[in-house]
């Protein structure tokens, strides 16, 4: 087996391409020095406290969790009608309805920032964290159909028939037998919309107006080279974070498919 | 009732409570994306107001001279700065075929990168562990974008991790200096930033070929090389199309990376409407220069399809 030996030893070397900027987050996180540069100068975690102590900082904080909660909440809301009615339903002018709901998936962000952009600026609507949260379920419904659409289909739909026959009504059917079969997909849904409303810049960064959020602030902070090292221990934290989320919603995910009986086919996306 | 009846009854039932149900999501997308893109394109065919829209029809903001107007207490314009269309703008013309050029290096830098890795975790990771293998991959994806664009900076800076790393090695002896604040940059923090989008889809699409496909190549006598070539290639091709689809679209409108890392030759076309909305307050001339993006986009990415259009009949991955 050389092939073999030959592309995991690939493979790993990809994987160290990957990791290579993650794994010096932390280096520089408790590195006493201003100078984001080697050779390292101590140990210190005095960027921690001062990430902890900046207002500025936690305001943003603030704002991204109140946009990233909305947003998961709303994108999964809207991901799940889409969805059924994508699985379950024939209708009229079904691809062109889908493919529009699903276009925020294969258009520049920029795009989507501008012509919102726009729009708010032509209707006169003042730019806040709430015209954030507009644009960032836009971008999250997508993925949200994508996680929800498989768990709906690995749904029987004898279950469903067989409820109705038992006298429940449409509404019980769909909230006593489909919402708990399609609870892990709707919590690795919530989690994937969070995380990257969590993340999103450039929708932000053109419509948050003078409520930075998160990415906008850390974004702002690049230009001040003495705000660098705080910047590095919250991207610390921001990584132990989402790692934890992933494992999560993987868990999640992987529970979702063990429960209608499906094989295991890969990751998100 | 007739048997078709009741089947046409219930297809009409299934089509209403289908629109019904696909209502909410599609009313939004209607309002905020429909709508908004159409007024893009209105846009650009208005005149430049400073900081407001001229009901005005022109083309200038894409051929030819154009004027931003003052408008007089009287109603009269008065032209006021003037500045050239996207397409006779040179500079702007520089920039979109850069934007091009960058995508295009980037997609197939990803892609090509990518292909054996998920060759790897589908054909020779034990089934329990490719879920781990996905996941360690997709990890770094999640993890602060603009966190991991400045990283790439601090590596490949003058003083970076990369010069420093190689001058103690002493495999150079002064810092590299092509690696930085220019296109090249640029390409390699994109194709680190995009690395999950280009597995991922190529995986999916190799764990769907049957293997005894692969095993009869061999049996009638193909080496390994020429069953990859003339089997698992092509059977993967849905995937890669959809890997290049991934990356390229998002990649040509990125604006973090080229701000960052691409100095004044590694702009992109993001960072030119970015300047127009934000900073010269010229809404035409933005939306112009954002609807020829979206024409180049769309256009490079149909004329792909088209290309590999034998690879993709049957399927609908």
């Amino acid at each position: 087996m050389k092939a073999a030996r030959l592309f995991k030893g690939y493979a790993l070397a990809y994987l160290v391409f990957l990791y290579a900027p993650i794994i010096l987050l932390p280096l520089f996180a408790f590195n006493d020095g201003t100078i984001i540069a080697f050779p390292l100068q101590g140990f210190t975690t005095k960027w921690f406290e001062a990430m902890w102590n900046n207002v500025t900082l936690l305001k943003a904080v603030k704002n991204s969790l109140i946009i990233s909660c909305s947003s998961a909440v709303l994108a999964t809301c809207l991901g799940i009608f889409a969805a059924r009615a994508a699985t379950r339903y024939k209708f009229p002018a079904k691809g062109a309805i889908m493919g529009l709901v699903m276009l925020p998936l294969v258009l520049p962000e920029i795009i989507v920032a501008v012509s919102l952009f726009g729009v708010l600026l032509g209707l006169g609507i003042p730019l806040t964290i709430w015209t954030v949260i507009l644009g960032h379920v836009l971008i999250c419904t997508p993925y949200t159909i994508a996680i929800l659409n498989s768990s709906f289909q690995s749904l029987d739909q004898s279950l469903e028939e067989a409820a109705i026959d038992l006298g429940e009504t449409q509404w019980s059917t769909f909230r006593l037998i489909i919402l708990p079969l399609v609870a892990p997909g709707i919590i690795s849904s919530l989690l994937i919309s969070f995380t990257i409303s969590l993340d999103e810049f450039i929708i932000a960064f053109f419509l948050a107006g003078t409520e930075p959020t998160l990415p906008v602030y850390i974004f702002s902070q690049f230009r001040f080279p003495a705000k660098v090292p705080e910047i590095m221990a919250l991207g610390t934290i921001l990584v132990l974070l989402s790692v934890t989320l992933l494992a999560i919603a993987e868990y999640f995910r992987r529970r979702g498919i063990a429960k209608s009986g499906g094989k295991d086919t890969g990751g998100f996306l | 009732m007739s048997l078709q009846g009741l089947k046409r009854r219930r297809a009409r039932s299934d089509a209403s409570s289908g629109l019904m149900l696909v209502s909410p999501p599609a009313i939004y997308a209607v309002i905020l994306l429909a709508a908004p893109l159409v007024l893009l394109l209105l846009y650009s065919f208005l005149t430049d107001g400073y900081l407001s829209i001229i009901w005005e029809f022109t083309l200038c903001n894409y051929v030819g001279e154009c004027a931003s107007m003052q408008q007089n207490a009287d109603g009269t314009l008065t032209p006021t700065t003037p500045y050239l269309g996207a397409w006779s703008d040179p500079v702007v013309r520089a920039v979109m075929l850069r934007s091009l050029g960058i995508a295009v290096a980037v997609t197939v830098a990803t892609v090509v990168l990518a292909f054996p890795v998920a060759y790897f975790v589908s054909f020779y990771v034990k089934p329990g562990r490719k879920s781990m293998w996905l996941f360690l991959i997709t990890i770094p994806f999640w993890t602060s974008y603009l966190i991991r664009v400045f990283l790439w900076k601090v590596i490949l800076g003058y003083n970076g991790v990369l010069n420093s790393g190689l001058l103690g090695l002493g495999l150079i002896e002064e810092p590299l200096t092509f690696i930085l604040y220019n296109a090249n940059a640029v390409v390699i923090t994109l194709a680190h930033a995009y690395a999950p989008f280009a597995i991922l889809p190529i995986f999916v699409a190799l764990e769907k070929i049957d293997r005894s496909l692969l095993e009869a190549g061999q049996d009638l006598g193909e080496s390994r090389l020429m069953t990859f070539w003339r089997v698992t290639l092509p059977l993967a091709m849905p995937g890669v199309v959809a890997a290049v689809l991934i990356v390229f679209i998002p990649v040509i409108g990125d604006y973090v990376t080229p701000q960052q890392v691409g100095g004044p030759e590694g702009r992109m076309v993001a960072n030119m409407i970015y300047l127009q909305y934000l900073r010269l307050d010229n809404y035409p001339a933005g939306s112009a220069i954002a609807v020829s993006a979206m024409v180049l986009v769309t256009s490079v990415s149909l004329l792909f399809l088209f290309l590999n259009r034998r690879f993709l009949k049957g399927s609908k991955g």
